[in-house]
């Protein structure tokens, strides 16, 4: 397919090293002093580690500071870590669709504009123009897929469609009608897409040539199968609600990695086990400080995503360092159907119902390029019955319980008490056959 | 009155149900009648047994867990239409029947019947000129 390299700010995209440090340090200073007078929670912690403002002086005094984990956001649900009036909040939005556990970001105005920036830097490197139009098939709501990808079309000027996930049959008619040139959703549902829309022998009659995907983890077969069956070129896009929504980094043609956008969001890999900086090409956990955010700025947040840096200048002329593709988590949280899902959670709803116990085990598959949770859980002895009726709505029961806790539907599978293993120390409770 | 049946879930995984028979098996627990339900994952054997508090335990040693279940075991004459009489019995008494299976015991045809209140299903039936089998009777096959 022909190619044309565009970057939208050049000046910030292809800076030299020394000039980016030069501006995330002078952004980090203010970002410090900032939250250590506005926000109680980092106040406190920079005091508990004998930190002030004035100890930080660049970039490299980033590991002086405190870290910043999800349980810290859920301890201050939902507007504690502000640093703004709640009156500057011009917008919330939260982490994909689970009860419970929400976290939610706040944004001023000024923050969804930078918010929109970056995507618009990751359309460009998409190869889109304000020419285009993008169809935007993930949910709009709290998640931020869809409100992301619609922010950014509009700084970029283009036209976007704001589909929202579901129904494919609306979805196909609406890319032929409209005539979209680019779409934006998870992976698993392009390809879900590419399939129904390949059935109805309605490929070559699209005008789309670029695919946005993102919010769960792909393979680079899954994208050259979209690539093939959509002929189009696939790019990942990668963010997190606490730090932004998507447009935290995205891939170019290159496909060598996900450039971050590191002028507004500084990353550092840690060791795991240490969390001494890991060398560039190194494994290890990926932590974000927000250097411009206002309504909600973190510092040094804990992702839990696996990956390694590369800082050298990308084939395609940018130097802002490149992820890898994720190669983990450091907890075992999974991504389903772009849901984050823990084991905890569903630990918890089982433990609310008296027939089941909690042992189970949980299996993650893709079925038709979409995922299928099911769910193995030991029943009671004493609730057990001899009718298949009773196991069948117990089995709905369960099934319900844990939709509710987790936002995803499940499949669920009753199993004979005491069948699942019993391992020592820590019990394997997930197996992912997904081969991501 | 009402007789125990085995109640015992299986996985639907190779070798259970030959799991499951071996051990009744070298316990000397002799099967009078089995039935086996399917379902996509799962499967629901039903069994009455000469022993079934035995039957019970020595599963429950080799892990695998039984319920013992309630059930009434008919007696129904081999004559044609005996059986759709005792049906109507139970159905003009508002008893319903969660399952039922057939099993050959002495000269009359017997079916086990799982239904939610026994004790008023016994009643119609015996009322209505049928007989059950007592549990010493049930446990011993062709008598």
């Amino acid at each position: 397919m022909e190619w044309q390299e565009r970057i939208r700010q050049p000046e910030i995209e292809c800076m030299s090293r020394d000039e980016m440090i030069a501006l995330q340090s002078e952004r980090l200073v203010k970002q410090v002093a900032n939250v250590y007078e506005h926000v109680a929670f980092y106040n406190r912690k920079m005091k508990e580690l004998g930190v002030e403002p004035g100890d930080i002086r660049g970039i490299e005094d980033i590991h002086k500071l405190p870290f910043t984990t999800k349980e810290d956001l859920r301890d201050n649900y939902p507007f504690g870590l502000l640093a703004v009036p709640k009156s500057k909040v011009a917008r919330v939005q939260g982490t994909s669709g689970t009860t419970g556990k929400l976290t939610l970001a706040s944004y001023t105005k000024h923050d969804t504009e930078i918010w929109g920036e970056c995507v618009a830097r990751g359309l460009t490197m998409a190869g889109l123009t304000e020419e285009d139009i993008i169809h935007v098939c993930y949910g709009y709501g709290l998640f931020t897929g869809g409100l992301g990808l619609d922010f950014g079309a509009r700084e970029l000027g283009a036209l976007a469609i704001p589909m929202s996930a579901g129904n494919t049959k609306r979805q196909m008619m609406c890319l032929e009608d409209f005539g979209a040139t680019a779409m934006a959703c998870t992976p698993s549902y392009a390809l879900h897409l590419a399939e129904a829309l390949e059935d109805a022998g309605l490929v070559d009659r699209l005008k789309l040539k670029a695919g946005i995907f993102g919010a769960e983890p792909w393979t680079v077969e899954m994208r050259m199968e979209i690539e093939r069956k959509l002929k189009i070129n696939a790019f990942d896009i990668y963010g997190l609600c606490e730090i932004l929504g998507p447009g935290v980094a995205m891939e170019c043609i290159h496909h060598s990695g996900l450039h971050i956008y590191e002028d507004h969001f500084l990353p550092e890999i840690l060791d795991p086990a240490t969390d001494k900086p890991a060398a560039d090409g190194e494994t290890g956990e990926l932590i974000f400080t927000t250097l411009t955010k206002e309504a909600m700025p973190l510092i040094r947040y804990r992702t839990k995503d696996l990956t390694s840096m590369d800082r050298s200048t990308c084939a395609c002329g940018r130097t802002l360092p490149r992820i890898s593709k994720f190669k983990g988590r450091t907890d075992d949280m999974k991504v389903i159907r772009g849901v984050n899902v823990f084991p905890t959670q569903i630990e918890t709803a089982l433990l609310s119902i008296d027939e089941a116990l909690p042992h189970y085990l949980l299996i993650v598959d893709r079925e038709n390029n979409l995922d299928v949770l099911t769910v193995m859980v030991e029943v009671d002895e004493r609730y057990f019955s001899d009718e298949i009726r009773k196991l069948d709505d117990l089995k709905k029961k369960i099934g319900n319980v844990i939709k509710q806790a987790i936002g995803v539907s499940v499949k669920v599978k009753l199993v004979e008490p005491k069948s699942i293993e019993r391992s020592e120390g820590k019990a394997k409770r997930v197996i992912d056959n997904r081969k991501l | 009155m009402t007789i125990k049946q085995l109640s015992i879930f299986l996985e639907n995984r190779e070798g259970r149900l030959d799991e499951v028979l071996a051990v009744l098996g070298r316990n000397g627990i002799n099967i009078v009648a089995l039935s086996l339900a399917d379902t996509t994952e799962y499967g629901m054997l039903r069994l009455i047994v000469s022993e079934p508090d035995k039957g019970k335990e020595v599963l429950k040693e080799a892990g695998i867990v039984a319920m013992a279940t309630k059930v009434i075991a008919l007696r129904v004459p081999h004559a044609a239409g005996s059986l759709s009489k005792a049906m109507h019995l139970l159905v003009q008494n508002n008893v319903n029947i969660e399952y039922m299976y057939a099993f050959a015991n002495g000269e009359d045809a017997s079916a086990v019947l799982k239904t939610e209140i026994p004790e008023k299903a016994v009643r119609v039936l015996k009322e209505g000129g049928f007989d059950v089998w007592e549990e010493e009777e049930a446990y011993r096959a062709n008598m």
